[in-house]
């Protein structure tokens, strides 16, 4: 089933960069482990080379609904009040979030 | 007396509408019995006790005015907790969630709660639906009833484990690459995988939006299709939801497979276990004995599923999660457990800037080629039959070091679900006093001929009839 590719050594996660883009705090001890385990199945991965896609479209929507749509029109939901009861900070009435510009 | 252990939804909606139970009664039995055997199993995360007696007395009281119920009315059911549930704690499995409460139901949950059905709880699972194990759930893994030293398998471990120890009578479940089909399997359980779209998503707590599907395990075929019957349909709130006709899928079971063409791809019997082959082809044999026709058939492309799967399921997983931010309901990131984030660490590395082509956009292409295997087998034949598992239910900590061995358990079930038709997985004996079930794959929107099949199987062998010792 495992199957070796040539390049074994160029499939290697940067993980601090993706742990960065996916906003996921690592430990090392984990970085380590997932280096390791995520080399491994990048190269199961690599077995998908052996298929010729050359003139094969991606496919979107499996059973090939397109376009579907609604009338546009407003109709009651979820309450403000509601829409606040699970968050751990708000401030009248919003949600409360890290400041993320400084000023100046 | 009537013996609660062996009843279905069908024999309990008998009793309950001859008025020879209560519902409050039959919820008050099944309750006690979640909560005595979920010390031992670990099945529920929450069992929902003053709730559920509630509702089973308003029950009581439609049917005693003589209104006409549904026959899913007073029938103890559980929901994965991957089902968001108004008023009751929605884990995902996950310490992320450990603490939210939502605000609104699942269009399933709603449908469910119309039909008057008492939800006496909701099930373990591993975290987010990641698993085939139930070993990945925040809170402990739950046990095979066949064997406590073994998985119950997953992602829908707690809802297989919580019908087969006799709990509830059907459990709803989610299945992304097999969750459903094979913790059935594990279980001596009749669990459906419906086409993608023919059960609305929305307030199912997402894992890969393009392959999720929205079923149940129960204990026989025509429990099943009852289900079906209420879940099934178009749904305002999920524009994925397929506009397709919905069935009465009880009707017609016993049409039996006289003259069905019965497809045998011959690459998930090549290299299988040789006992599990042997049982399939057993099983194969008594479908033709009821007069089916059995045709060897290929699908070539199906040793790239499980890369294919792993693919698009972790990006769409790593996207799905990036919703979880602690800002506006549930814990921070940190709360994420060892499968979530490997899977949102891979996922985001193969949708990110100069590997989305190679990675995603590869798999999807390969995703067509997998899709238009199963279209053109069944141009030659009716249905398939395939193996569920390579391997029997496994023990517990045999492959939880190893994430490429465990997402090689998945097989047999992932091509299905990428292309997503329909599956029914169907008990088909035990090998080592351990439950092995088959899967039964049709076309697009074929669930009814997929119950058919099934039930003139089921009837045949009743393999449900034999029950763990709890």
């Amino acid at each position: 089933m495992r199957n070796k590719s040539k390049s074994d050594s160029s499939l290697k996660i940067d993980i601090n960069y993706v742990a960065r883009l996916a906003n996921l705090p690592l430990s090392d001890e984990e970085k380590k482990t997932f280096e390791k385990q995520l080399k491994e199945v990048l190269n199961y991965f690599s077995n998908l080379n052996e298929v010729n896609t050359k003139t094969v479209e991606p496919i979107g929507h499996i059973t090939g609904l397109v376009d579907v749509v609604r009338e546009d029109k407003t109709a009651p939901s979820i309450s403000q009040e509601d829409a606040l009861v699970n968050a751990p900070k708000t401030h009248n009435g919003f949600f409360e979030v890290e400041a993320i510009f400084e000023e100046e | 007396m009537i013996k609660l252990d062996d009843l279905t939804i069908k024999t309990a909606g008998e009793l309950l509408s001859q008025k020879q139970i209560e519902a409050q009664e039959l919820t008050k039995y099944f309750l006690d019995r979640a909560q005595k055997l979920n010390k031992k199993l670990n099945c529920y995360i929450t069992i929902c006790a003053e709730n559920a007696l509630k509702e089973a007395k308003r029950v009581d009281e439609i049917i005693a005015a003589g209104q006409k119920i549904s026959p899913l009315a007073g029938i103890p059911i559980a929901l994965k907790d991957l089902f968001t549930t108004k008023g009751i704690q929605t884990t995902a499995g996950s310490k992320v969630l450990e603490n939210y409460v939502p605000v609104y139901d699942a269009t399933v949950v709603s449908r469910l709660k119309d039909n008057l059905s008492i939800i006496i709880g909701k099930t373990n699972q591993d975290a987010w639906g990641h698993g085939a194990s139930g070993e990945n759930s925040d809170f402990g893994p739950t046990l095979n009833p066949y064997d406590f030293k073994r998985v119950p398998g997953g992602s829908s471990s707690g809802s297989a484990a919580a019908v087969a120890s006799g709990t509830c009578l059907a459990a709803t479940g989610t299945d992304t690459g097999g969750s459903i089909r094979q913790p059935s399997s594990f279980c001596n359980l009749v669990g459906l995988k419906p086409t993608y779209g023919r059960v609305s998503r929305y307030g199912i707590i997402a894992m890969a939006s393009s392959l999720d599907s929205i079923g149940h395990i129960t204990k026989t075929v025509y429990d099943n299709a009852l289900i079906l019957n209420v879940t099934a349909g178009l749904d305002d709130f999920d524009s994925t939801a397929s506009p397709n006709p919905v069935d009465d899928y009880t009707k017609d079971l016993e049409k039996g497979v006289k003259g069905l063409k019965v497809g045998l791809p011959r690459e998930y019997f090549d290299e299988l276990d040789s006992d599990i082959k042997e049982l399939m082809l057993s099983t194969v044999k008594t479908l033709e004995r009821l007069g089916a026709q059995v045709i060897d058939v290929s699908l070539p492309h199906t040793n790239y599923g499980v890369a294919t799967y792993y693919i698009v399921q972790t990006s769409e997983v790593s996207s799905n999660l990036a919703r979880y931010d602690g800002i506006r309901f549930g814990n921070r990131r940190e709360k994420f457990g060892a499968e979530a984030k490997r899977r949102i660490i891979l996922g985001t590395y193969t949708l990110s800037a100069g590997y989305y082509d190679a990675y995603y956009l590869k798999a999807m292409k390969v995703r067509r080629l997998i899709r238009d295997d199963f279209i053109t087998a069944f141009k030659k034949v009716d249905i398939l039959i395939c193996p569920i598992s390579p391997t029997l239910p496994f023990k517990l900590g045999e492959k939880i070091s190893d994430p490429l061995q465990m997402y090689l358990s998945d097989i047999f079930t992932v091509n299905p679900s990428l292309a997503g038709v329909p599956s029914l997985a169907i008990p088909c004996g035990f090998i080592n006093n351990l439950p092995v079930g088959m899967q039964i794959i049709g076309p697009y929107f074929s669930e009814k001929l997929l119950y058919q099949v099934g039930y003139a199987y089921e009837q045949d062998t009743k393999w449900y009839e034999r029950r763990p010792k709890v």
